[in-house]
Parts: C-alpha cells; sequence; structure tokens
C-alpha cells in the first residue's frame, strides 16, 4: 500500500527524517527534469534539486495542505532555479549563437527529404532545440518552461516570479517569439 | 475581419485566452490565422523535443545519501526540543540503556502474572531496535560523509577514527546481542559492518588522496551504504510497530 504524501508530511512534521526520503525518492527526477530545463545545466539542476529538498525539509512546518506536496515542492525548485539564474545574471542569448552551425545543421540533415517525425528524432535537432532555449533569457525560459513544460497557469507564474501577470504574458510572448525565430528556419527545411 | 494576434495564438494554444470561442470561430473561418496557428503549433511541437538527460535509476538515493547528514544537522520542522543533549551524550545514553535493559532482561526476577511477561518483552525489543536504529543512522552519517568527502593531496581520518571507534565498540555489542535473540541475518549484516569501521578505524592517517580514492571506491562496491540505509529503514518500521504492540491492551 502506498503511503499517501500527506502521511508522510505529518510524519515529517513528528521528527521522522526518514519519511522525508520517501519524498525525495518520489520527487527527485521530476525535479530534476523541472530543474534541468529551467537551468539548462545538469550539475546546475543538481544543484537545484538539493537546494530545494532543504528549503522543503527547513519550510515543512509552513506547508499548508491546500495544495500537493508535489506542487509545493516544484514550486520550491522553481524558486531555486531562479535565484540561481540570477544569481549568475546570465545574458539574454546564448554563448552559442543561433546563426553558429545552422547551415552546417541543416546540411547535415538525411538527404531525400526525410519525415519531419524521423527528422525531429534527430540528435542535432535536439541539441537546435537546446541551443534555442539557451538562447532565451533567464527570466523568459522560467516562464515558458512553467508554462510549456510544467502546465503551470499564468496567473500561478505570476505568483512564483513575483511579476504582474501581464509582465508574465509579455515574458512568455518573447520566449516563444525567441523560439520561434531560432526554430521557424528548420521548420522551413521539414515541410 | 480582424486577424488573430501572435500573443492571443499564444495564449489559445495554452488555453488561457479569454476569448476562446471567437478565437476559434475565427480560426476555422480564416486560412491565414489557422495557418499561422498551425506554424505556431508545430514549433512548440519541436520544443517538446528539447533533451532532458536521463539520471539513473538509482539518482533518488543518491539525492538522499547527499541530503540526510544536512537534514540531521538542521533542526527538524516542529520538533520539540526537551532534552537539548548532544547527540554523543544521547548515544551513550541510549547504549547505557541497552547495556541495562540486558542485565534486567537477564538477572531481574520474573514476573509472576503471565500478562506482563509480553509487555517487558516487547519494551526490552524496543528500546535495543531504538538503539540499533540510532547506530545504523551514526554510521550510515560517517560512511556518507567518507564517501562524499573531496580530499585534496590528503585526506585527514582522524575525526572519522574517532567516530569509527566508538561505532565499532557499539556494533559489536549489537551484533552479539543480534546472536544470541538468534537473529542471524542481522549478526551477518553488523559482522559485515564491524569490518568497515574496524577498517576506517585502522587506516593509517592521513591517507594520499589516491588511497583515498581506492578506499572510497571501495565502500562504494561493497554496497554496505546501501544496506545501512535499507536496514537501518526496516528497524525503524520494526521499532514503530513494537511500539505499536506496547501500545496494545493485554487481555
Amino acid at each position: 500500500m502506498e503511503v499517501d504524501d500527506a502521511a508522510i508530511v505529518g510524519e515529517i512534521r513528528a521528527g521522522n527524517v526518514e519519511a522525508f526520503r520517501l519524498l525525495v525518492e518520489r520527487h527527485s527526477h521530476a525535479l530534476f527534469r523541472l530543474a534541468y530545463r529551467m537551468t539548462g545545466n545538469e550539475q546546475d539542476a543538481e544543484d537545484v534539486v538539493q537546494e530545494t529538498f532543504m528549503k522543503a525539509h527547513r519550510d515543512m512546518g509552513r506547508f499548508e495542505a491546500r495544495s500537493g506536496v508535489g506542487t509545493w515542492l516544484y514550486r520550491i525548485g522553481t524558486n531555486c532555479a531562479l535565484d540561481l539564474l540570477r544569481s549568475r545574471r546570465r545574458s539574454a542569448i546564448s554563448e552559442s549563437p543561433a546563426e553558429d552551425g545552422q547551415d552546417d545543421l541543416l546540411e547535415s540533415l538525411p538527404a531525400g527529404d526525410p519525415a519531419p517525425d524521423q527528422a525531429i528524432c534527430n540528435g542535432e535537432i535536439r541539441q537546435r532545440v537546446a541551443a534555442a532555449l539557451d538562447g532565451l533569457s533567464a527570466a523568459e525560459r522560467a516562464a515558458f518552461v512553467l508554462r510549456h513544460f510544467q502546465q503551470m497557469p499564468i496567473a500561478e507564474i505570476s505568483r512564483v516570479m513575483g511579476l504582474r501577470e501581464n509582465a508574465t504574458k509579455n515574458t512568455i510572448f518573447r520566449a516563444v517569439q525567441k523560439l520561434r525565430g531560432a526554430l521557424e528556419p528548420l521548420m522551413g527545411e521539414l515541410r | 475581419m480582424m486577424h488573430v494576434t501572435e500573443e492571443q495564438l499564444i495564449l489559445f494554444h495554452y488555453g488561457e485566452d479569454a476569448e476562446r470561442d471567437q478565437t476559434q470561430a475565427h480560426l476555422a473561418a480564416c486560412a491565414a490565422c489557422r495557418d499561422a496557428y498551425e506554424q505556431l503549433q508545430r514549433v512548440l511541437a519541436v520544443v517538446d523535443e528539447a533533451p532532458v538527460p536521463e539520471r539513473a535509476d538509482d539518482y533518488a538515493q543518491a539525492v538522499w545519501a547527499r541530503l540526510r547528514p544536512r537534514l540531521v544537522a538542521s533542526p527538524a520542522p516542529h520538533r520539540a526540543v526537551v532534552f537539548p543533549l548532544r547527540r554523543w551524550v544521547w548515544a551513550g545514553a541510549m547504549a547505557a540503556t541497552v547495556i541495562l535493559a540486558f542485565m534486567i532482561g537477564r538477572f531481574w526476577p520474573r514476573p509472576q502474572t503471565l500478562t506482563s511477561e509480553p509487555s517487558a518483552a516487547n519494551v526490552r525489543e524496543r528500546i535495543l531496535l531504538v538503539a540499533v536504529g540510532d547506530h545504523l543512522e551514526r554510521s550510515q552519517m560517517m560512511l556518507v560523509e567518507l564517501v562524499n568527502a573531496q580530499p585534496n593531496d590528503t585526506f585527514d581520518l582522524a575525526r572519522e577514527q574517532v567516530r569509527a571507534g566508538d561505532l565499532l565498540a557499539d556494533n559489536r555489542l549489537y551484533r552479539q546481542a543480534a546472536l544470541r535473540d538468534g537473529d542471524r541475518p542481522m549478526a551477518t549484516f553488523l559482522g559485515e559492518l564491524e569490518r568497515v569501521l574496524a577498517d576506517v578505524a585502522n587506516r593509517p592517517t592521513p591517507l594520499p588522496a589516491a588511497e583515498f580514492e581506492l578506499f572510497r571506491r571501495g565502500i562504494e562496491k561493497n554496497g554496505i551504504l546501501f544496506k545501512v540505509r535499507v536496514i537501518g529503514a526496516d528497524v525503524r518500521k520494526r521499532e514503530q510497530a513494537a511500539a505499536g504492540d506496547s501500545l496494545r491492551p493485554v487481555i
């Protein structure tokens, strides 16, 4: 029988450190995926996961059961990733500009006008997508990842990021526009 | 006819368009906007292909191994500090309690009533489980710190050796108790842990970084840390079960 998160929280609050292990086992992989998508760096993502759990343990007394433990952890994880990104003051433009290597990449696509699905599986296109995400500013990347991958509503993203809703929307719009700018030339080739 | 803006299309795609029905109707009627929306969808579908490196199946365990010593070092949420004993004082007190419990178990006059006997045995078992659980927790902390240490040229084991020496003495006691109780799997495991603790306690120190690395890999390879964690969790479960039994009314 699986112990539910609420019961685990009760145990942790009662001082059972071992109970916290269950939360770690349940949420580490998903938190890593979120952190990686936000930071674009494996080591940073692992640091974010560690920091998230530390903060969650410290603030467990403040957790309110209105939202699930998972949602609460992802919110903490998002803030940890944002803090890390802010502290690094990553520039809006990636170190590997979109233009670089684009011709090479297109040349590397299989000849004979492959099916888009097949082309999408191409590892180099994945790299291109990763580079496009790296081209976003920290705020753009965070807002986009939360909306696109985490399906977090814009109102919630605004609360997490401390922005007004309109500012959040504009941040997401800018992110999508940049992604389109970087990826549409590829789409043209794939059609 | 007014076309749908890119911003509206993005909100529509994410289900956050306040005028969803109108946008949908417009897309059904306007080929240009429909093309623009399909193009947006294609780009966002490709974004889904953004790679995320997979973590190994034991990733969560690795996270926990790094996290646990930090959690133990930090105060637990809402834990009342009734007896602010230092950890080693507590450990000493526990060891003394266990020895006392053994002595009581051996020499205390047997109770005359049948109803109180299971309760006394249960209390003894529970005290032993609490002590072993605490011992395994402390052993795990020491091993985790060793495994995660990052030496420069050499690694000074002096501090760990003091801890390993204390743990070794306790470990012998618990192994003997397990043998006496006929718990062979526990005795075998404690024997294994004893060899690792003895190894830590008796290594020459400071240890050159290369030798420390071999030593560290040895600990990782024999899986003792994993066993300590799993058996420690099992002991805690047994401890909780024993606590439940002791609260059950004796019929």
